[in-house]
């Protein structure tokens, strides 16, 4: 099997797929044309991540890392989302094979695209927190 | 065939096909009673040489050819290899211009672009929307020193049939050699080579319902080209390396039930087809057909489904217990999705939801129509997932520019 069992567990019953209508940011990295999309949509109350979905377009780790992703960040704290990785995204799911571990970067860089949104729409990114930030400008196919 | 996956529905006859039992008991019988090597002069040697050549007959028969213009070899990729390179390299220095199409299987594509690396000159032939090569386009392409032109019977991801005669006519006519690889044609259309007028031709055993391993590579009497393997004095001293006796008279087996059977299993697969192409186009909206409406092979169904990625498709499906194929980037192991969707003209987001159907003759009309209400359920759940069927339904445009990375690979596929 291409996938682990985990994999295919989130890419056939996704948890979090959706839209939030009245969220406090959404994040939406990748096009069309490298075939993945993913949009984040956060709900923030007091600093804390109270609702997190998501939309994709892509494959079965994009759409499986997109769950997994928005799962491991309802209920945390900004600070604590924004320590998300990509690699704790794939070894949540019991690892993605080599060529897919791009979408796990997708996935952490769609949680913080909405999450430096937030930050933008209340006051701007604090400079302490910039660094969490920098994945923003990776190529996803670096990874 | 086998019963462990008799539950499910398999739709990838393209990809490869499952052996026949007339074809697997003649493999099994050959192996246990026919070990001699056809080299050797005492019995068993000898048994196993007129057990060979009454293949090579019977290949020959298939294609109308004669059996010395049979040279049999491991699959289908080795017959276009040594086709072209073995053209190639027979007229270095010489004529090192070489015409192929932009859809070409891989095999073809690649044997070229090694080709390129020491020196060779390679056009790449365009097609229209349908997939279809422009006879004119070749005209025009064609040099004092085209060595060979290689254009594809049939083809392997849209089902798109290609005017070989008229191209073969065209490469004739200004001394080119004319190869075609028919993998995909063999056993769902008629194969005249002397009709045909071409050079070369090559086969595969395992898209026939024969094992994989074993292919073979028609060459007109008198057409000179290298050998790609060089050793003992098999094939004619033009391929070397012990036979596969076992494989190769499977093959046979195989082409000539398919020559027995062609002209039912084609109404019968086509009509499938039709109906399926009706039902998916009637019931889900935002598909369309790739490749042409009527120049394509019998058993090939190609769509691309608007707002999905062929991956997820596939993934789905086989959940479900269908086995398709899809030209999507993640099913390819590359960042493109397929050359031949580019080259007919999809744009690239509409390449990644491709999803190629391959009837064979084991699918029953109410199995592979089966896949209609399943595919509605599956395209229905994905669209409601994608971001990009959100912006549609919500009249948004969608601009999302194209990586640099991305952008380089395709031009340099160009």
């Amino acid at each position: 099997m291409l996938y682990s069992d985990k994999v295919m567990d989130h890419f056939m019953n996704p948890r979090n797929v959706g839209e939030i209508e009245d969220a406090s940011a959404t994040g939406t990295v990748g096009n069309a044309k490298c075939g993945d999309i993913m949009k984040v949509y956060l709900k923030i109350e007091n600093d804390r991540i109270i609702d997190a979905k998501f939309k994709t377009f892509g494959c079965g780790s994009a759409i499986a890392t997109s769950s997994m992703a928005t799962e491991m960040i309802v209920g945390k704290t900004i600070d604590e989302a924004l320590t998300l990785t990509n690699k704790a995204v794939a070894e949540a799911l019991d690892g993605l094979p080599p060529i897919k571990m791009h979408c796990s970067l997708l996935a952490e860089q769609a949680v913080k695209a909405a999450l430096k949104e937030y930050y933008e729409n209340n006051g701007g990114i604090p400079d302490a927190k910039r660094v969490f930030f920098d994945v923003l400008q990776e190529d996803e196919h670096s990874v | 065939m086998n019963s462990q996956y008799s539950h499910r529905v398999y739709l990838d006859h393209a990809a490869t096909t499952p052996v026949r039992t007339e074809v697997s008991s003649v493999v099994s019988e050959t192996m246990d009673s026919f070990y001699g090597n056809p080299s050797s002069i005492y019995r068993e040697g000898q048994d196993a040489k007129r057990l060979l050549e009454e293949s090579r007959d019977s290949v020959a028969n298939f294609l109308n050819a004669t059996g010395s213009e049979i040279y049999f070899t491991s699959c289908g990729t080795e017959s276009d290899n040594w086709a072209i390179k073995g053209v190639a390299l027979n007229h270095f220095g010489q004529k090192m211009h070489i015409i192929t199409s932009s859809v070409e299987h891989h095999a073809v594509l690649h044997s070229c672009k090694s080709l390129e690396k020491i020196g060779y000159e390679i056009t790449y032939l365009p097609v229209d929307s349908f997939g279809l090569v422009n006879p004119e386009d070749l005209k025009r392409a064609i040099r004092e020193n085209t060595a060979l032109v290689s254009i594809m019977m049939a083809n392997n991801e849209i089902g798109t049939i290609q005017p070989v005669k008229e191209l073969c006519a065209i490469a004739k006519e200004k001394g080119a050699l004319f190869h075609t690889d028919a993998v995909q044609a063999a056993g769902a259309i008629p194969i005249d080579v002397r009709d045909l007028g071409v050079d070369l031709l090559s086969v595969s055993g395992h898209k026939v319902y024969a094992p994989k391993g074993v292919g073979a590579l028609y060459v007109r009497r008198g057409v000179k080209l290298s050998n790609l393997l060089d050793g003992g004095a098999q094939e004619h001293n033009r391929r070397a390396g012990t036979e596969n006796l076992p494989y190769i008279c499977g093959f046979a087996k195989a082409l000539s039930l398919a020559a027995e059977e062609m002209s039912d299993y084609s109404l019968r697969i086509s009509d499938i087809r039709d109906e399926l192409i009706q039902s998916v186009l009637d019931r889900i909206p935002h598909v369309r057909l790739n490749g042409h409406p009527e120049k394509r092979l019998p058993g090939n169904v190609n769509f691309s489904f608007e707002f999905i990625e062929g991956e997820s498709l596939l993934l789905m499906l086989d959940h479900h217990g269908f086995s398709c194929s899809s030209g999507s980037a993640c099913t390819s192991g590359s960042l493109d999705p397929s050359h031949v969707l580019l080259a007919i003209g999809l744009p690239h987001e509409i390449a990644h939801g491709s999803l190629r159907i391959s009837i064979g003759r084991d699918n029953t009309k109410e199995q592979v129509l089966g896949i209609v209400p399943v595919l509605e359920k599956v395209a229905n759940r994905l669209r409601e997932m994608s971001p990009l069927y959100e912006d549609y339904v919500n009249r948004r445009e969608t601009t999302y520019e194209i990586c640099e990375k991305c952008l380089n690979e395709t031009d340099m596929k160009k």
